[in-house]
């Protein structure tokens, strides 16, 4: 300097001399670093930030400055806030940190604790297995036909080539329901869901592609492989040049849609009255895939170590029942099957007790869900 | 069907390496259902051989008689000397030969035979009884006594053909011919592709005037009779071994020669035969229907009174037979006196209805019923007699007489018309003309034609009658097996129906609360509608009643689905599972009291449409119900708090929850119906084309119900009526407008009288209110004498006032909801809870 500066102010500012803004800074960077909680933190922060700290105060004062000295203070001052602003959002942010980490271990419950405040509920897995066959067909354009189950025996048994001297009928262990005063109903609980059958040629407009599930009844007593109710799926295709190949052909498919790839049926001529020819099927057990057959190292359950389980029966519609439902045999063909669900159930999940699918214990039922 | 492998081979040449197994595979892929192989003798061993018993001694001091014996069995014992013997049976004496099994043998169940002290003795063996043997009891349970010309040392496995295999087959209703020898040959030989050695194929006399007379007067009932004559049996003639034992094997009892040579021919041949003792015959044989009142002590001992439907066979007196059924006691062959020396064979053929009816009708099955009514081959009948006719010469001693009667109804074979191609067309597979001739020649028929082929059907295979029954012929011997696998392509289908989706949405809405699907059967008694505390006219009371019900004490069908869920209910409660939500959906059997039995319809055409309405009109209404039950604890206790008992609102809110998905709109109102508690019991009711319709109930179940019925305290139950709720359901659901602007809520407490339902208040709220509001919730239900005054409560509801287009004021909301207030209060008496 080689010469007096005239425009100072005769007053020299002390708060905003350059050292004096460093200390007022350093003091409260020091005093957020000491700061251990919030509260401490916020104690400070108004000490040293707030209207009344010193750095406030000397802002202020950068007015009464002359105007060549007010860029230079000012500088200095706004410089020292912002580093103190800035040390007491980073210690805000780490003691707040330090907080919430505190109080969430705080909170910290035991997640293993278990809830059945109210306990899941679950559909009957005949219900929900029905439902599965039945999906399958529908995916492939069938529909779902259903009748009543105390039904007039022309349905149950006449229209279907099984008339009142037919030796099947008597085989068919049947529920006859009273008539008036004692006398012949001419009704029947329904012994197989071939009614249906019957019911949806007598009404559908051809072709009919129909499934068919529903509860059976036949007289036999409850034990561990036998129920006097039961269910039964079948399918009915009426077409032009429907042919058993069709009709094998769709077995497969249905077996391969609930047990997997790979899954094959086998007929074996048999006899029913309402199909001709007829056979009886069998799937390829899904468990061995035939493995166990001749292996006594590696028997299988499931199957016995046949190999094959069997199904149910299944034919080409016997062009007497086309007849007795009306549907001309020279145009038309169709093929049908049915099977139990119950066995069904059996063996694809390993139940052996029939009477575990009828006594409705939620033991039983539960583990089974919605679907399955 | 029993089929003993050695029968079998007799008249088809198998291949001498086959095993029953082998044979029972290659039948069933010709359609026979070969269920089982019986392996006979399997863990035979000998010696087992002929004895002759030399001494007895009778062993005193024991609880039960025991004989010592010595017994010479030849060389068998490799000393000659008399084998040493206790025996506990007493049906022998010295002389007889018996079959002895010595030390070293094991018998059938592994049972194995040494030298062991017994009695004080040692016995060396033992003296066998059948049983011993695995051939089956011949009901004396004695040991086995052999016709005196066996010699002793002679072995008794080969000479009781104790070691065989027999095939047991289900033979299906429509091949009446299986039930035979003969016929499981014929399936054998085409299967394996030998020649069939046809044991009817007999040199037969013909028909002559000098037989026994035989006049049939229902030549559709009977439509072929043969009578034949054998002459001076020796009484005392016993059927041989042999013949015992293919009986055994095929599961009949030998009685007594004549009889089993009748039964032997039948399961040979496949043809019932009668044999009558000829003194007992006054006059000649006839056929006809049964006059009214009639009746015939069958051979069983039973009088039964006849139908005139029944055909009979007569003589002079009257019926002494049903016949093709059984035989009358009077003209029995006396096989207990050992009296008759003199026979006459009947081997007819009749209509398989008027048998089968016949046996339903007096409940009187045999096995000559079960063949005639599957179908018999007429042909085989002379051949049948014949061979009657020879075994009774050959066996004992009698003469054949020379008279023949055959009484042969006239008939012309039966032929079917067929497109060569015609299985082809059903299999889906290209057989060719040629294998579709030599497969149907194959089973017996006579086949001409090209294009068209005109087949004769044996007389054997009365079930062929339609074109398919013979591509099934074909198609089976070409080899199920062998079909290719090809899909159909459906036109699209319209998916689940309406009814259909609901059933399964209501199922999975019910497991989403926490209920348990428990499907149950629908059998029940007076007794559960006694403890339901029904009136005596409840309408659920008129049940369908079955006429053969598996128990007496529940003959009726369900009419509600109650008896059955809360059996499921106090089943799982008995069982330790205490706090239980359960659902059931399914018919109940409503009768309607006009069911009337329809005419019986034919089934050669499809019935008219008056004809199907009758048939339905015979059914009982047969609507699908819903129902739950509850009892314990709705949520359980547990480190999160209290639990909470299900209650009745647990049963009504279930009944909404089927109605939400039903779309139905619930109108929920107090009633008083049995089961439930009076003071807690719901009717439910839907509108149904804008008429109100009771649907069902929900609440708690009443205290003596619960009692009568053994359930848990306050049980809760709710039932009702699936298709009345899908006929109430709303269909497609409309979007409602969401508005953004703020909501106004507004709380009023009403008091009311405690009678008052709150749903009428809540009606009337609503309706008061206007278009603004957008939602009413009860949040609290008060009563307190003092403050409220006694008999009456508060009812306190949330208001939620929202416009579409505005914010509301605060005037406007209070406007609404003054308005809410004064109709309630108009309504229902509810004045602001000051």
């Amino acid at each position: 300097m080689s010469a007096p500066n005239k425009s100072y102010d005769p007053v020299e500012v002390e708060a905003l001399k350059p050292e004096e803004i460093e200390r007022l800074r350093d003091e409260a960077l020091a005093a957020f670093a000491a700061a251990d909680s919030l509260d401490a933190l916020h104690e400070a922060k108004v000490a040293h930030t707030g209207p009344a700290s010193p750095l406030s105060l000397a802002n202020r004062e950068i007015g009464a400055l002359p105007p060549h000295a007010k860029a230079d203070a000012g500088k200095r001052v706004g410089m020292a806030r912002g580093a103190v602003n800035k040390a007491l959002a980073a210690r805000q942010g780490e003691l707040e940190a330090d907080r919430d980490a505190r109080v969430l271990v705080e909170e910290a419950v035991d997640v293993t604790l278990p809830y059945d405040r109210v306990p899941a509920g679950a559909r009957h897995p005949l219900t929900t297995l029905s439902e599965r066959i039945e999906d399958v067909f529908v995916a492939m354009g069938y529909e779902v036909a259903e009748g009543p189950e105390a039904e007039a025996e022309w349905f149950n048994f006449d229209a279907l080539n099984i008339g009142p001297d037919h030796p099947a009928r008597s085989e068919h262990d049947t529920f006859f329901v009273r008539g008036a005063d004692g006398a012949d109903s001419g009704v029947v609980l329904r012994t197989h869901t071939s009614p249906v059958q019957a019911r949806s040629m007598l009404t559908r407009e051809l072709p009919i592609y129909v499934i068919c599930p529903g509860r059976v009844y036949r007289t036999d007593e409850l034990d561990a492989t036998h129920t006097p109710v039961f269910h039964q799926v079948e399918l009915l295709a009426i077409d032009e040049g429907l042919t058993m190949a069709d009709l094998k052909g769709t077995l497969d498919h249905m077996v391969q849609m609930l047990f997997g790839e790979g899954m094959k049926t086998r007929l074996r001529p048999n006899f029913f009255p309402f199909t001709e020819p007829s056979a009886e099927m069998d799937m390829v057990c899904y468990v061995c895939r035939g493995a166990s057959v001749g292996n006594p190292d590696r028997p299988c359950r499931t199957c016995s170590s046949e190999g094959w389980i069997e199904l149910g029966g299944c034919g080409m519609v016997n062009r007497r029942v086309l007849v007795a439902c009306g549907v001309d045999p020279e145009k038309y063909s169709g093929f049908a099957f049915g099977f139990g669900i119950e066995r069904m159930l059996m063996f694809r999940h390993n139940v052996e007790d029939m009477r575990d699918m009828v006594e409705g214990d939620v033991r039983f039922t539960r583990p089974f869900g919605m679907e399955i | 069907m029993r089929v003993p492998l050695s029968w079998l081979r007799e008249y088809v040449d198998l291949p001498a390496t086959e095993t029953g197994r082998d044979v029972q595979a290659k039948l069933i892929s010709a359609g026979l259902e070969v269920e089982t192989v019986e392996q006979l003798g399997a863990d035979l061993k000998g010696p087992l051989v002929v004895g002759q018993v030399l001494t007895i001694e009778e062993l005193e001091g024991f609880k039960k008689p025991i004989r010592f014996c010595t017994v010479d069995v030849g060389r068998a014992n490799g000393t000659g000397e008399p084998q040493e013997i206790v025996c506990g049976a007493r049906n022998f004496a010295v002389g007889d030969k018996v079959v002895v099994v010595l030390p070293g043998a094991t018998l059938p169940g592994g049972f194995s035979i040494a030298a062991r002290k017994t009695y004080g003795k040692t016995s060396h063996g033992m003296i066998c009884s059948g049983d011993e043997l695995g051939m089956g009891d011949d009901g004396s349970h004695g040991i086995i006594v052999l016709p005196p010309e066996h010699e002793a040392g002679t072995d008794a496995i080969e000479l009781l053909q104790l070691v065989d295999e027999v095939l047991d087959i289900a033979v299906t209703a429509n091949r009446g011919d299986c039930l035979s020898i003969r016929g499981v040959a014929r399936e054998a030989a085409i299967a394996y592709g030998r020649p069939l050695s046809d044991p009817a194929l007999l040199d037969v006399p013909a028909p002559n005037a000098y037989g026994h007379p035989v006049k049939v007067s229902d030549p559709f009932g009977c439509d072929r009779f043969t009578a034949r004559t054998v002459t001076g049996l020796d009484p005392e003639a016993r059927s041989p071994i042999w013949l015992q034992r293919r009986l055994q094997k095929a599961g009949m009892r030998p009685i007594s020669l004549a009889v089993d040579i009748t039964n032997y021919v039948m399961i040979e041949l496949g043809q019932p035969l009668h044999a009558y003792d000829r003194t007992r015959i006054q006059g000649a044989v006839g056929v006809r229907r049964a006059e009214r009142g009639e009746r015939l002590t069958t051979l069983d001992g039973v009088a039964r009174t006849l139908s005139t439907e029944d055909l009979v066979i007569t003589d002079d007196r009257g019926p002494i037979g049903l016949a093709g059924v059984m035989g009358g006691a009077d003209t029995e062959i006396d096989d207990t006196e050992g009296t008759t020396t003199e026979v006459v064979i009947e081997a007819a053929h009749f209509d398989p209805v008027a048998i089968a009816r016949t046996a339903r009708r007096h409940k009187l099955g045999s096995e000559a019923a079960r063949r005639f009514e599957r179908g018999v081959d007429p042909q085989a009948a002379s051949a049948a007699a014949q061979r009657t006719v020879d075994l009774l010469v050959l066996l004992a001693g009698g003469t054949a007489d020379a008279g023949v009667t055959e009484v042969v109804a006239p008939s012309a074979p039966r032929t079917i018309t067929i497109p060569a191609d015609h299985p082809d067309k059903v299999a889906g597979v290209t057989y060719g003309r040629e294998t579709v001739v030599r497969r149907l020649q194959q089973i017996g028929c006579d086949v001409y034609g090209t294009d068209e082929l005109i087949v004769t059907v044996p007389s054997w295979r009365p079930d062929l009658a339609d074109p398919n029954d013979l591509a099934e012929e074909v198609i089976r011997l070409e080899g199920y097996e062998n079909l290719p696998s090809t899909l159909p392509r459906p036109l699209p289908g319209h998916g689940l129906t309406g009814r259909q989706r609901l059933h399964r949405r209501v199922g999975r809405a019910l497991a989403g609360a926490g209920y348990v699907e428990a499907p149950n059967y629908p059998f029940l008694g007076t007794a559960a509608f006694d403890q339901l505390g029904l009136d005596a006219d409840d309408p659920r009371r008129t049940v369908v009643t079955l006429v053969n019900p598996l128990s007496d004490e529940e003959p009726a069908l369900r009419t509600t689905l109650l008896p059955g869920l809360l059996g499921a209910l106090r089943r799982n409660d008995g069982r330790g599972g205490h706090d239980l939500a359960l659902f059931e959906t399914g018919l109940v059997f409503r009768p309607t009291g006009q069911e009337e039995a329809p005419a019986r319809l034919p089934a050669d055409r499809r019935p008219t449409r008056e004809q199907l309405a009758a048939l339905d009109a015979a059914l009982p209404r047969q609507p699908r119900r819903v129902a739950v039950v509850l009892a314990g604890a709705r949520e359980q206790a547990g480190w999160w708090g209290r639990g909470r008992p299900s209650d009745w609102a647990d049963a009504v809110e279930a009944a909404r929850t089927v109605a939400r998905e039903a779309g139905a709109e619930l109108i929920v109102r107090a009633d008083q119906h049995a089961p439930w508690h009076p003071g807690r019991c719901a009717a439910l009711y839907v509108r149904v084309d804008g008429e109100e319709i009771l649907a069902g109930h929900a609440g708690e179940l009443h205290p003596r119900v619960v009692k009568a019925m053994h359930l848990p305290e306050r049980s809760c139950a709710m039932e009702v009526e699936l298709d009345l709720l899908e006929q109430a359901g709303d269909g497609i659901v409309k979007a409602p407008r969401i508005s953004a602007f703020p909501v106004a809520t507004q709380d009023v407490a009403l008091v009311v009288e405690k009678p008052v339902p709150a749903a009428e208040v809540e009606a009337a709220l609503r309706e008061g209110a206007g278009e603004l509001l957008e939602s009413i919730r009860l949040f609290d239900v008060y009563e307190n004498a003092e403050q409220l005054g006694d008999g009456h409560k508060s009812l306190a509801y949330a208001l939620r006032f929202r416009a579409p287009d505005r914010t509301l004021t605060v005037d406007e909301a209070s406007a609404a909801r003054d308005a809410a207030v004064a109709l309630a209060g108009a309504r229902t008496g509810a004045v602001l809870r000051g």
